[in-house]
């Protein structure tokens, strides 16, 4: 009997107690569906974290002032000297391996265009700036070194103002007036898309460096030349250790941090901060798919338990097939393919199921839809491998069977 | 030569701890063309020698040939060969296989010999036509009457053009007139060259048969020639 008549009469006996086969199915369904949704959701916010490093900036350090990351006392004014753009010339002039430093200053801000206005984030930025962040232009021209000299009242505009104010089009020789002093726009930058949560990274306006300090930010939190942040690049992400360390010991000589004394500053891989966020969401998304293939083995015990009464059931049957010529190999492979048949009708509406919760969660949240196939295909084969599995025993004691005993059974 | 031949025929079973002897030395022959009716009290040993004869078991000693092959210590794969190519056999409860049709049921056997579906359909339906039910080919065994049902499973023992056809009590489910009808259908395939064998209780159905075996204790105790054939009722 060839495979695809097995198929049909497997297919036939299914049929005949369609609520059983679909309730024995579910299981496997449901097995199925877990572990490729749990897969399939896990390297889409994979690729979603990938393009959030990538949007930070590719092998960036950010160097802030104070000795605590987050807030807290010690960070009060005048106990800690500030960094300032002196430090970030050292950095880059004396460590080799640094591709960009960039100076940064910070602040909020209102933003008006004619009748519209926006509260966003001003960032006073130097020349390596763009670089070290990896920004690039949508439109329009980076600042030009003297303006960068001159303090120059030019801006550049992130993705969410330009959207806020002007729609869309052309914003280059715009006017606009920041915190009521009036702006030339020059330039609109490429959108990055949101970070670490509800971050905008795209709503911000950038300013020469000198002219934030002068006219924006005030010189009444900032001294002039102090600086708040301190982005590095490093050419070589093998490096990033190395550059850590180097940059410690040039910050410490420089502002004279004695030894047993704590640094004035503190340095973090951006990069180090998302990818331990990664690693923590893999290994959650691990446990989930080793729960969910526990319900794959639950879902084959269940199709072994249905496969055995089923052959009980069909102790005439599989006697009168007998009679009639079918040897033990035919029974067996009868009731094995049955079994997978089962498995692997399961294996594929659980991976219709999967695809499903990929697509609805991926609209969601915003990531993008990976299908894994070697997942689906490992799945495809696991249930294939659990009707052999777990119909094994069943078909073995149908084929098993004394035909004159099976023929006289009720 | 006999088309079947069985020589000191001993078959044991073993009931609980005990060893029951079913048949203690049966020895007979059957030649093609023959219409042979098996009869004798329960435990006689008829439904063993059936069994036997028809291939679904094998004798602890003794030889049992068919059309010349030593069929009594054949493999279980090589007895399967044999009862698809050979025999048809006809049930008291018909073992027909519910919710499928007449046709699917009556090609089984041809699934298991390896003929293809178009030709399994073709045979199927000639051999329906044979007993008579050409017009419910469709019809699935719920929706046929119980002599339609035993026509149904006579057109499966005859689907693969079998030597011997081997009826086990294929009255007993029926009543009297369709039993009679079901009669004359294997005295007409007798008549057409088919060996039959049926094992029956009744004296009416046996006396359908030219040649009664009486069993007793597991041995043959008469073996009569009825030359006077009983065409009445």
């Amino acid at each position: 009997m060839s495979l695809f008549e097995l198929v049909r009469v497997s297919f036939d006996a299914l049929r005949v107690n369609l609520l059983r086969s679909v309730l024995t199915m579910l299981g496997i369904v449901i097995g199925v569906a877990a572990v490729i949704a749990m897969v399939t959701v896990g390297a889409g916010a994979q690729a979603e974290v990938d393009r959030q490093i990538e949007a930070l900036g590719s092998n960036v350090l950010m160097i802030r002032s104070g000795s605590r990351w987050f807030g807290g006392a010690r960070t009060a004014a005048g106990s800690a000297q500030s960094l300032t753009v002196e430090d970030t010339r050292a950095l880059k002039a004396e460590i080799p391996e640094i591709a960009a430093a960039a100076s940064a200053n910070r602040g909020s801000g209102q933003v008006v265009v004619g009748n519209m206005n926006w509260s966003t984030t001003i960032y006073g930025i130097d020349a390596d700036y763009m670089i070290a962040r990896n920004w690039e232009l949508a439109q329009g021209r980076e600042f030009e070194p003297a303006e960068f000299r001159n303090g120059a009242k030019v801006a550049l505009l992130g993705n969410t103002v330009v959207e806020e104010l002007f729609g869309a089009g052309n914003v280059v020789g715009q006017a606009i007036r920041i915190k009521n002093v009036p702006f030339t726009v020059v330039g609109a930058l490429k959108a990055k898309g949101q970070s670490f949560g509800p971050w905008d990274q795209d709503d911000t306006v950038m300013v020469p460096f000198k002219t934030a300090e002068g006219r924006l930010l005030g010189k009444s939190t900032h001294r002039t030349g102090s600086v708040r942040d301190i982005y590095v690049s490093v050419g070589d992400a093998d490096a990033m250790d190395l550059v850590e360390l180097d940059i410690t010991e040039v910050l410490r000589q420089r502002h004279r941090i004695g030894p047993g004394e704590q640094d004035t500053f503190s340095i973090r891989n951006m990069t180090e901060m998302v990818e331990a966020r990664v690693e923590a969401r893999q290994i959650f998304n691990m446990l989930l798919a080793a729960v969910a293939s526990v319900s794959l083995v639950v879902g084959g015990i269940g199709i072994m338990n249905i496969m055995l009464v089923s052959v009980t059931e069909r102790t005439r049957e599989i006697g009168l097939r007998m009679a009639v010529g079918a040897k033990e190999r035919d029974i067996m492979l009868q009731f094995l393919v049955e079994a997978v048949t089962l498995c692997l009708l399961g294996g594929l509406i659980g991976i219709v199921v999967a695809l499903t919760i990929t697509v609805g969660v991926a609209e969601i949240a915003g990531w993008p839809v990976l299908v894994q196939w070697p997942i689906v295909i490992i799945a495809i084969a696991f249930s294939a491998a659990i009707g052999i599995f777990f119909g094994f025993y069943p078909a073995r004691k149908a084929a098993a069977k004394d035909p004159i005993e099976a023929l006289r059974s009720e | 030569m006999a088309f079947l031949r069985c020589h000191d025929v001993h078959k044991d079973y073993l009931v609980g701890t005990e060893t029951v002897r079913a048949l203690d030395g049966v020895s007979v022959a059957i030649d093609r063309g023959e219409f042979v009716s098996v009869m004798g009290p329960s435990g006689s040993g008829k439904s063993t020698f059936m069994n036997l004869v028809g291939c679904l078991d094998r004798p602890n000693s003794g030889s049992i040939e068919l059309d010349g092959e030593r069929v009594s210590d054949l493999t279980s794969d090589s007895l399967a060969s044999v009862r698809n190519q050979k025999i048809g056999f006809v049930f008291q409860q018909f073992n027909l296989l519910g919710r499928t049709s007449a046709l699917d049921n009556v090609a089984l056997p041809l699934l298991y010999a390896g003929v293809d579906r178009g030709e399994r359909t073709t045979r199927a339906d000639e051999a329906l036509a044979r007993v008579g039910l050409a017009d419910r080919a469709q019809h699935v065994p719920a929706q046929l009457s119980g002599g339609q049902q035993q026509r149904v499973a006579i057109a499966r023992a005859l689907v693969n053009s079998p030597d011997m056809l081997l009826a086990d009590e294929p009255t007993g489910a029926l009543d009297t007139a369709t039993g009679q009808e079901i009669m004359r259908l294997f005295q007409a395939l007798n008549e057409a060259g088919l060996t039959v064998i049926v094992v029956t209780h009744e004296a009416e159905v046996a006396d359908y048969a030219r040649r009664i075996l009486r069993f007793r204790d597991g041995l043959i105790t008469s073996d009569t020639l009825d030359e006077v054939r009983n065409v009445a009722v």
